[in-house]
């Protein structure tokens, strides 16, 4: 299970920096949802991973950690809404700037079928 | 127990939640309850910097759990200080803003107060995870700010900013993960009582996360290779808002001495002085950078702007020495530089209004109204920053400079600190100059005159400058024992026996 758990991670992790590295607004916004996913999980981990354990002492013969299960949920919902925030920015930039670059500019140098893509999203 | 300590806290918060419901009342009521908030908010920091100068921890345990179980509210003198600078530089940003920033969207007032909360929440928190709740309540009350007023200038560098303090977030959510995994506690008392205690094959991932966790204030702070944001995103907000941010990268540098002289301080065992060695050098090419930035700049905001990025460096470079005197020093020119520089962007602000198209361009433009004023407090700033005599900068830069003890540290710093101080001269004569003294023929057709409420402000944040040196005596003795209470952790981890409320009392 641990290993699963840590590649899931690391795939999550590692998608999530490449897509940012893309420096478009939506693949910026879809790695930085990956990153968040990856590291709500990688928070989930660090109160050890158990399987039958609940979060109540008394309840069961195994118990979890229940700290880092509240740390994800506020994790999550903070990440939602900034995520919400960044679609709202990214749709604006789009609007004011008419290109998806995250610097709001078209590079001169775009291969063609690139600038043909930023033109299909206006 | 003391509930003074959410006072600072609630204030800015019910403040802010009256303001959403309050759309559509009267702007002129909006106005006085807004600024009315901010004026309890600054009562409520004096209150409890009067509490914390007798040198005791106070505590505030949210719903009266033990720590480390729940999650505690901490005043020091350090706290204390950062309470006052802020609610201080708030007042007079917030006089600012209601000439005229305030109508240019809706819900400045709330996001403004909400900022305030968020800071305060930082400055006063004792556990890790708040501190990061605390980062995000800031951080999107700053994102609304920052973007306050609209326009295609401020998307840009607003997304970045975004995406950047998101990726910030992430790593801080991974480095409390790890430091957690390990110590099995978050409460920053707790952690300087357990890291001494980790077995040395748990070691790195402590480590490690330790110095995530730099990388992450260093994001905040701007330390140089994560600073290119700032500039861009700090010129381009309105001026309250800029002014205000003056203190953001300050809480970069709170966290930063927070954690690092508490959890990862002298007593830390294995892990003692964490990241102090990375911190000096990269303080210094930080300022350096700042110095090249301020004489590259084309315009008084992104001068300004850099200006910030000096003063971090400047800071950090004496938090390295990681010596009490060095601390102290950087406090007494935290106070100095927040200051001055907000002032110096509302300065700024008036200054670009008065000029027409020229606006803030530091190129040659008819002559301003007002030159004479505006002149006067932008040369206060620029004295104040450039570390002359007879304003608070040249203080602050001598309690650093002294801080330093003779060897190759000495040298480095010394010289940085010289050269980049003349330099910075240059670069303020040389846009001063050309912005007042050069004028062409012509009338600018603005007629947007300066109202009192803006030049009272502007005027007073210029002049604490003088107020600083008036009482250097005093500010300094409370540096001093702040330092000395930082660099004694020995007193913050007894908060873990402090005495809750019992069903007696």
């Amino acid at each position: 299970m641990e290993l699963v758990f840590a590649l899931i991670i690391g795939t999550l992790t590692s998608t999530g920096v490449y897509l940012l590295l893309r420096a478009r607004t939506f693949p910026v916004v879809v790695g930085l949802t990956l990153l968040s996913y990856g590291v709500n999980l990688f928070l989930f981990s660090t109160g050890r991973l158990s399987t039958d354990g609940q979060p109540i002492i008394g309840g069961a013969e195994a118990y979890s950690d229940p700290l880092p299960q509240a740390l994800v949920l506020t994790a999550i919902v903070i990440g939602f809404a900034m995520t919400a925030f960044l679609v709202a920015l990214a749709l604006r930039s789009l609007a004011d700037t008419r290109v998806d670059h995250v610097d709001g500019t078209r590079r001169q140098a775009t291969p063609p079928e690139q600038t043909d893509a930023g033109e299909n999203n206006q | 127990m003391n509930h003074w300590l959410t006072a600072p806290i609630l204030i800015p918060l019910l403040g802010g939640v009256l303001q959403i419901f309050m759309s559509y009342a009267p702007m002129q009521l909006r106005r006085t309850l807004a600024l009315g908030t901010t004026v309890m908010m600054l009562v409520a920091a004096v209150v409890l910097l009067g509490l914390a100068d007798d040198g005791a921890y106070r505590m505030y345990a949210f719903g009266n759990w033990q720590p480390p179980f729940g999650i505690v509210l901490v005043l020091d003198r350090l706290a204390a200080l950062m309470l006052m600078v802020t609610a201080v530089l708030a007042l007079f940003c917030h006089i600012y803003s209601i000439c005229k920033t305030d109508t240019q969207g809706p819900h400045f007032h709330t996001l403004f107060l909400f900022q305030l909360a968020g800071l305060n929440i930082a400055f006063l928190t004792g556990d890790l995870f708040n501190l990061f709740v605390a980062f995000e309540i800031l951080l999107i009350a700053s994102y609304g700010l920052l973007l306050h007023g609209g326009g295609t200038t401020r998307t840009v560098p607003g997304l970045h900013y975004v995406v950047l303090n998101l990726i910030g977030s992430a790593l801080f959510l991974i480095s409390v993960g790890m430091i957690y995994s390990v110590t099995g506690t978050l409460n920053m008392s707790d952690l300087a009582v357990q890291v001494p205690k980790i077995s040395s094959e748990e070691l790195p991932l402590v480590k490690a996360g330790g110095m995530l966790l730099l990388v992450v204030f260093g994001l905040k702070a701007a330390i140089l290779p994560l600073c290119f944001w700032l500039p861009r995103a700090y010129a381009s907000a309105t001026a309250p808002v800029a002014a205000l941010f003056a203190v953001m990268t300050k809480v970069g540098i709170y966290a930063i001495l927070r954690v690092y002289t508490l959890i990862f301080g002298d007593d830390a065992g294995e892990l003692a002085n964490l990241g102090m060695d990375w911190i000096f050098p990269f303080a210094l090419i930080t300022l350096t950078v700042g110095v090249i930035g301020l004489l590259g700049s084309r315009t008084l905001k992104t001068l300004i702007a850099w200006q910030v990025i000096i003063s971090v460096g400047t800071l950090l470079a004496a938090i390295g020495l990681n010596t009490s005197a060095g601390t102290s020093a950087a406090l007494f020119y935290l106070i100095n530089t927040t200051w001055v520089v907000g002032g110096l962007f509302l300065v700024v602000d008036l200054v670009s209004n008065q000029r027409g198209s020229a606006s803030d361009k530091i190129v040659t433009a008819p002559r301003m109204r007002n030159r004479g004023l505006l002149g006067t407090l932008f040369f206060l700033g620029a004295t104040a920053n450039a570390g002359l005599p007879p304003l608070s900068g040249f203080f602050a830069k001598l309690l650093i400079l002294q801080a330093v003890t003779p060897g190759i540290e000495m040298a480095f710093l010394w010289s940085i600190i010289l050269i980049g101080g003349f330099f910075t001269l240059i670069a303020y004569s040389h846009a001063g100059s050309i912005v007042f003294w050069r004028n062409n023929e012509g009338h600018i057709e603005s007629d947007s005159k300066l109202t009192l409420p803006v030049t009272a402000s502007a005027t007073a944040l210029i002049g604490l400058s003088i107020v600083i040196v008036a009482l250097a005596g005093p500010i300094s003795r409370y540096t001093d024992a702040t330092a000395a209470q930082l660099h004694n952790p020995a007193g913050y981890i007894e908060i873990l026996q402090m005495p809750v409320i019992t069903e007696g009392e």
